[in-house]
Parts: structure tokens; C-alpha cells; sequence
């Protein structure tokens, strides 16, 4: 029976049909063999569009079907829902981009119109080759693995566990909480940080359904959605977590410190202990101290000398000889909420950062600020006196193409909340250097509008310069801040006794590490990429790999909670449905042809090809193989091949490219 | 009027492909000389593709796939590296000019290198001009590829004992 074609155009509005000749590339595909019917529609992945598409082949009036239309990426899976419910096998279906890189990309309307007709007749040759092929079904693990730990993974982890499925949650740090357990108060409300954090840190701590693995990484990522295996290694703490208590008698007498001496109030910036055994904040959980091994004099000295931390502990919870563990697992499904950094400000020589004392950054003088932070919340400047003028200098790292280009949206909103806190605990005087105030979340334009009138100094214009040499008596010892005020049209110094650098926000160190783990990408701006910008903020194109919070882009909490429970619903939705279908186009070995020389068997990166010892051939394990089709391109005798991706289909495309002439 | 080479592009579905797509979604303009096959992986490229390609009528062959260490599948992307390599040995035998063909590196993120990488290419392919079928390559590739002419051949036949 011969074989019938039907190809449908779409206009995509005027987005195709603006630039290319749909007309003309109908007449083409009409005149093409083993077409049989040509129609065009404004919107093919509109409801009448594939209602199109579905009647004429409840009608038997095609049996392969070519939309071409947008890229396969955005509408691949619509059409082959499309077909499927037409009564059609959904893989003799395939698709032509004509948009993304056709009509969106090239100028001259005839040569876009040309080379659409060539990737058409590319398709209806591919189509004419196309085979049936049957999805497999995997059942899902309802367990997921959630990495990291900060407000994000916190709050992935609980609306999981809340709904009865099992997580685990993994954070490299001594004790989950991320950047929110450094933050005193929260923007634009106040709410301090911690009073709402806490509560949900011992949540999670406590959570029956809820496995907390802290300083820990993932080191493996195997297997595919529904069916991931993990390997975690547990960083040894050197103190056992079953025996010890978090008293704090071990940390009280270490005489060695994890933080390079300044001798100056700026010196120990932290939450919790500097020394060498430390717990990151009191409000840690899980509450166990850890030893830093680069410090710890125990460590530094082969002899084994020091060791006071495990004299001190009366339950003997030190433990020197402890080692990494590895363990194993799977789940189904792993969010990644691996957070953010925030930008290194030495970089920007010009700012004085680690030259000048009391200039800082945003993270630091957040520390600051922290009631149970080192200086007990007040502002102070290196010397231990309060400073009398303070200045902040927005998009330190931001919206700057030597640094990063993208706005950190979060540096406006906490630069204010800061002239709030400076302006509620001192006298100084506080200036906000600032190219545009963005505040574009809710109560945040108020909150500006709040601080307008709370006497802060408001320069619009970006800092040029932070030098300490004086050319008036008034600049004498001060930190002179260069500035054009671009209201005011005029360039400007400042002298300030602090200078607080609002540092923008990018993806953390490890990022690339876990995303090359869980096959998610990297963009240019140093954030993983999402599937789709709009309609796919938490899901990537690695299925069953979700990204939430700061390792998406810049975020502020809300947002971040936002979409943190946008996919652990997302998640709940795949472990509803207990199983999955998965990729049809797997590679497959001709037994007759296949000589045994066994070099498959090593081209596989998932070892889905083995060698049948009785039947002496290889043969693929449909369920490990993910077809991408390297085996195929390597078998000598031409003895596997790819499913839907065939040596003849992509021959058949070649040819169908260059049959209509150039 | 000048030469308007046609060139195939082999791309790879994760990195490339998508980064070919982001030039769409970011509206950066380059030649029309391209027509793009998408495979899952460059892995997936098989040096009688590129041959194919160019025996069909291609001027110059553009293979991409995901930088080095970024392969969806691990690690498909240096079997096409090393493909890559034998087969532009291999070109000056059969008298084509190892030019024509190119691999880069694209990642998702790399819109505008794709949209330069195919401007470039094309540049350099319409400076060699066009491939000479007549300068034997079609009296050398008869017996190497069988072309599937979806009028001709039998449904299902086989293209790989060749």
C-alpha cells in the first residue's frame, strides 16, 4: 500500500508567515512525492489546528504526518499527542523548524521561502521512511533528592514530605539554612530572617520523611527519570553526630582559628564560632559541630598534638579517625537548589575591596548587622567606633559588561532595607549610589517610597572610585567615593567612614559540577538553564531534573519560595502518575549481522550494550540505552541501528534537502 | 550574482540544536545557506553522512555538537571529534578540500556563536567555491552510497552493507 503524506503548514501568525512564502512552499510540497494533502493554518498548535490534523487522519486520509512550524523543541511532543489521538502511531509524525531557524533568522523573504521548501521535502523523505514505534513504560520512585539546602531546597523538601513521599535532601555546608541563616531582617517587611527560617530548618530536621544529609555532595548522577542512582560522599565531621550534643565545650577551648587574622573588629564576621571547630550559627541544624581540617592544629600537626577539642568533650564525640562515607541510592525525581554566590568585589581594583578596611560587602555588613553575629548587631567600623557616614554602592558585579550583565534584582531592595537598619541603629549618614532603583515586587515601591522620607541621600549615578587620598581637610582619613551625579549633572566626591559594596548575585562554584551531573546546561550568564523561559520555569530538558531558587537566576525569597513549590508540585504530579513513558528511539542490534567484535560494548557511555556470551552478539538493554546513537555511528558492520534516527532516514533527509535545487 | 554555497549542518539535539534555536528566540540574523539535521548527539554523526551530504550536493558540512565535558550523553561529542579527524584526512583523497567540512563546539547558551560559526562557514565555503562532483567524487562515491530515493528502493532496505 502506498504510502500517504500529509503536511501542514503553520503560519505561526505572522511570526513564519511574515517572512516566508507559505503559498509557495505549499505548491512545493504538493508537487512532491507521496504527498497527498497540503494544508496551511494560522496557528497549526491551536485547538482547530490539530483538530485539523486529527480529522484527517480519523478520516484515513494520511497516514505519516509533516507539521512543520516551530522548532521540535517547543511543539514536538503537542503534535505527537496530536497524532496519537488521530489514531496514528506518534512517531510517524515529524516535524520541520521553519521558525527558530528559518523565519526568525534570515533577511531575504525568497531565499527563507527557499529554504523552507528544502527542509519540507527534507521531512516528507524522512517521513516516508519513518517506523512505528512503541513508548516504554518505567515506574517512577516517589523518593526524590533534593540538592541543597537553603530556603529553596527547604522548602522543595517539606511540601514533598508534607505530602507523604520521601526526600532526601543533600547540603554541602555543616548545616542547611544557605544565605537566608545569614540575614538578620528581610526586605520589605522586616521580618527577621531567622524567626521565620528556624522553624522550618527544625522542620526539616525532624521530618520523618525527610533524610537530612549535611556536609555532603552528590558525586554521581546515573540512570534516567523515574529511576536515578545516586552516590553521595558524607564529609567526615570528625565528631559523631550520635554522641554529640552541640554543648559547645569543644568549640569554647580550640585554641586554633579557620579565619585569617586582621586583628580588627571586621576580623570575625561570622555567626558562629571562628575557630577550627566550629558550628556554622547557633541555630544550625543539624546541630553538630564540625572540624575544619586545613585549620585544625590536630590535623596540621603529624603528631597528632593539640587534640584539646577531644579532651573537652565529656561524651567523647570526637572522633579524629573518622572518614568520607558513600552512600548509594535512588530516587525518582532531584531538584536542584544549589544557590548562588555573590560576586567578588576585588575584582573591581578601583572599589578598594581587602585594600581598604570598612569597605565591605553586602554579605559582610549583613553578618554585621545579625543580632548573633560577632559585633551583636551594631554597625561598626574596623577600629570598634560607629561610623558617622556610611555610603552603599549599588551593582557592584551587576548590570556591567566587564562583570555580569544581568541585574541581580535583589541588591536595590536589601540596599535600602540596609539604610533602614543604619538609619534605626545610628546617627551616620547614609548615601545610596544608584544607577536605577528597581523595585518591582509587592510592598516594594512603598518601601522606597518609605526610605525617601527617612533622610537617606539618594545619588543616581555609578561610583567611579574608592580612594583614601585627600584633597580637602574634610577627606582627611576618609573613604572618598568618586561619583558622577547624574541629576545633579556633575561629578562629585564623597567622603564616608563606610562603604558598603551591594554585590550582585551569580551561580555558586559547584553549579557547573551538578549540572554536568544531572545533564542540565549552564548559561551565559553562569545560571542553569530552565526548558522554556515562560512556560517552563522549573523543569529542564533533562526529564525528571527540576532547578529552583538562586542556581535558576537571581532571586528574592519570595520568588524563590514560589518556585521552590512549583516543582515539588511538579514532582508530586510525576510520582501521581507511578509510571512514565519513556523515549522510544533506542538502538538495536540485527543479530545476523552483528560479528561480535564486541566494540559497542565500550563505545556505550551507559553500558547498555553487553555481549551475549551464548549467542555470541551484543545486545542492547532498552531500558539503560538513551539513543543517542554513538554505538551506531561505530558498529563496523553496520549491525545497529537507531531507532528513528536511522542511516537510511538521515539519507533520506540529505536528499530530500538538495532535491528541490538551489 | 555570487556564489550561494549550500551547506548542511548536523547538529546535535541538546547543545546545538537548542543553541541554533535561541539565535531564533533572540532574532539573530545570519545566512540562509544552512539546512540543519537535527540527531540526538554528535556521537550519532557517521563520516558516510558528511559523504552523503556532499556527494547530494553540499558545498560544505557544518557538525555540531556540546563543548568538551558537556555531552548530554556523556561523551559522543569526542567520538565525533575523533570521526571529525579521520575524515578530513581522509577528504584530500577523494580530492575534496578538508575546508568544506567544520565541527564547533555550541552550547545551548551559545545563540549568536551559532549564528557567526554558520556566517563564517559559509564565507569560507563560498571563497572555495563549489564542490566539483564532476572532479570524480561521483565516480568514487557510486559504489560507497546507495541513495534511498523515496520513489525508488523498497521500503525497509538496506543502506548499510554498501
Amino acid at each position: 500500500m502506498s504510502v500517504r503524506i500529509g503536511v501542514y503548514l503553520c503560519h505561526c501568525g505572522a511570526n513564519i508567515a511574515g517572512k516566508v512564502d507559505i503559498d509557495a512552499v505549499a505548491d512545493f510540497a504538493r508537487g512532491l512525492e507521496n504527498v497527498t494533502l497540503v494544508k496551511d493554518y494560522k496557528f497549526m498548535c491551536s485547538d482547530p489546528g490539530q483538530a485539523l490534523i486529527q480529522k484527517d487522519l480519523e478520516n484515513k486520509l494520511v497516514d505519516r504526518v509533516v507539521v512543520a512550524s516551530c522548532s521540535p523543541l517547543m511543539h514536538e511532543n503537542t503534535f505527537r499527542k496530536t497524532v496519537e489521538r488521530g489514531g496514528l502511531n506518534p512517531y510517524l509524525f515529524t516535524m520541520t523548524n521553519i521558525r527558530e531557524q528559518c523565519s526568525w533568522v534570515h533577511i531575504d523573504s525568497d531565499r527563507t521561502t527557499e529554504k523552507a521548501k528544502d527542509l519540507v521535502a527534507a521531512s516528507v523523505r524522512r517521513a516516508f521512511l519513518l517506523e512505528p514505534l512503541t513508548k516504554k513504560e518505567v515506574p517512577i520512585n516517589p523518593r526524590t533528592l533534593v540538592i541543597g539546602g537553603g530556603i529553596a531546597g527547604i522548602q522543595a523538601a517539606l511540601d514533598l514530605a508534607e505530602a507523604g513521599k520521601e526526600v532526601v535532601l543533600v547540603e554541602k555546608e555543616p548545616s542547611i539554612g544557605g544565605h537566608m541563616a545569614k540575614f538578620d531582617k528581610t526586605f520589605p517587611t522586616l521580618d527577621c530572617s531567622a524567626c521565620i527560617l528556624t522553624p522550618r530548618m527544625v522542620s526539616v530536621g525532624q521530618h520523618s520523611n525527610i533524610e537530612l544529609m549535611s556536609y555532603a555532595e552528590v558525586e554521581d548522577v546515573g540512570g534516567y527519570v523515574g529511576n536515578f542512582n545516586i552516590r553521595v560522599r558524607k564529609k567526615a565531621r570528625y565528631v559523631d553526630s550520635e554522641l554529640c550534643n552541640g554543648c559547645g565545650a569543644c568549640w569554647s577551648k580550640c585554641p586554633s582559628s579557620r579565619v585569617p587574622r586582621k586583628g580588627n573588629v571586621h576580623e570575625k564576621l561570622s555567626l558562629g564560632p571562628t575557630t577550627s571547630i566550629y558550628m556554622p550559627f547557633m541555630q544550625a541544624v543539624p546541630a553538630i559541630p564540625v572540624i575544619d581540617r586545613d585549620t585544625c592544629l590536630y590535623f596540621k600537626n603529624d603528631s597528632g598534638a593539640c587534640g584539646i577539642c577531644a579532651k573537652e568533650c565529656e561524651r567523647g564525640a570526637i572522633k579524629y579517625d573518622m572518614t568520607d562515607e558513600i552512600v548509594e541510592f535512588e530516587v525518582g525525581n532531584i531538584i536542584i537548589a544549589a544557590g548562588f554566590k555573590t560576586f567578588d568585589p576585588a575584582k573591581v581594583k578601583r572599589y578598594g575591596y581587602g585594600r581598604f578596611d570598612n569597605v565591605m560587602t553586602a554579605l559582610e555588613f549583613e553578618v554585621m548587622n545579625c543580632a548573633s553575629g560577632s559585633t551583636g548587631g551594631n554597625i561598626l567600623m574596623a577600629d570598634g567606633s560607629e561610623p558617622k557616614s556610611i555610603g552603599i554602592v549599588h551593582c557592584v558585579g551587576s548590570r556591567d559588561s566587564h562583570y555580569n550583565e544581568h541585574c541581580s534584582r535583589v541588591c536595590c531592595m536589601y540596599s535600602l532595607k540596609y539604610a533602614h537598619l543604619i538609619k534605626e541603629k545610628t546617627d551616620a549618614e547614609v548615601y545610596q549610589f544608584y544607577i536605577d532603583m528597581r523595585c518591582f515586587g509587592k510592598g516594594y515601591e512603598e518601601f522606597y517610597d518609605r526610605l525617601l522620607s527617612e533622610d537617606v541621600r539618594f545619588v543616581r549615578g555609578k561610583v567611579a572610585e574608592i580612594s583614601k587620598v585627600p584633597v580637602t581637610e574634610t577627606e582627611e582619613g576618609k573613604l572618598v567615593v568618586s561619583v558622577e551625579d547624574t541629576l545633579l549633572g556633575t561629578v562629585r566626591r564623597i567622603p564616608l567612614d563606610m562603604v558598603v559594596l551591594s554585590t550582585g548575585l551569580e551561580g555558586s562554584e559547584t553549579l557547573p559540577e551538578i549540572a554536568k551531573l544531572c545533564s542540565v546546561s549552564v548559561g551565559k550568564d553562569g545560571f542553569l538553564i530552565e526548558k522554556h523561559p515562560k512556560l517552563g520555569p522549573v523543569s529542564t530538558a533533562t526529564d525528571g531534573v527540576f532547578v529552583v531558587g538562586g542556581c535558576q537566576s537571581p532571586k528574592d525569597i519570595p520568588d524563590t519560595v514560589a518556585q521552590a513549590s512549583a516543582a515539588s508540585s511538579a514532582v508530586l504530579s510525576m510520582i501521581t502518575r507511578e509510571k512514565i513513558e519513556i523515549e522510544a528511539a533506542t538502538s538495536e542490534v540485527d543479530e545476523d549481522k552483528c560479528s561480535g567484535c564486541k566494540l559497542c560494548n565500550t563505545l556505550c557511555p551507559y553500558q547498555a550494550v553487553k555481549f551475549d556470551e551464548e549467542k555470541e552478539v551484543s545486545v542492547v538493554n532498552e531500558a539503560l540505552c538513551k539513543g543517542c546513537g554513538t554505538c551506531v555511528a561505530g558498529c563496523p558492520s553496520g549491525a545497529i541501528s537507531a531507532k528513528h534516527y536511522e542511516d537510511r532516514q538521515i539519507f533520506a533527509e540529505i536528499e530530500g534537502i538538495f532535491s528541490g535545487g538551489l | 550574482m555570487s556564489f550561494e554555497p549550500k551547506i548542511v549542518g548536523f547538529l546535535c539535539n541538546w547543545c546545538s540544536y537548542t543553541g541554533a534555536d535561541l539565535a531564533g528566540t533572540a532574532r539573530i540574523k545570519y545566512s540562509p545557506n544552512i539546512r540543519s539535521i537535527r540527531v540526538m548527539c554528535s556521537g550519532r554523526i557517521e563520516p558516510t553522512f558528511i559523504m552523503k551530504a556532499l556527494y547530494e550536493g553540499a558545498d560544505g558540512v557544518l557538525i555540531a555538537g556540546c563543548h568538551p565535558g558537556d555531552c548530554h550523553y556523556q561523551e559522543g561529542n569526542y567520538k565525533a571529534l575523533r570521526r571529525y579527524r579521520m575524515l578530513k584526512k581522509v577528504l584530500p583523497d577523494y580530492g575534496i578540500d578538508p575546508g568544506r567540512i567544520r565541527l564547533e563546539w555550541v552550547a545551548a547558551s551559545e545563540g549568536e556563536k551559532f549564528a557567526n560559526v554558520v556566517d563564517d562557514f559559509t564565507e569560507e565555503i563560498r571563497n572555495l567555491g563549489p564542490l566539483g562532483i564532476k572532479e570524480g567524487l561521483d565516480e568514487m562515491m557510486k559504489d560507497d552510497v546507495i541513495p534511498h530515493h523515496a520513489s525508488g528502493g523498497e521500503k525497509g532496505g538496506d543502506d548499510n552493507e554498501a
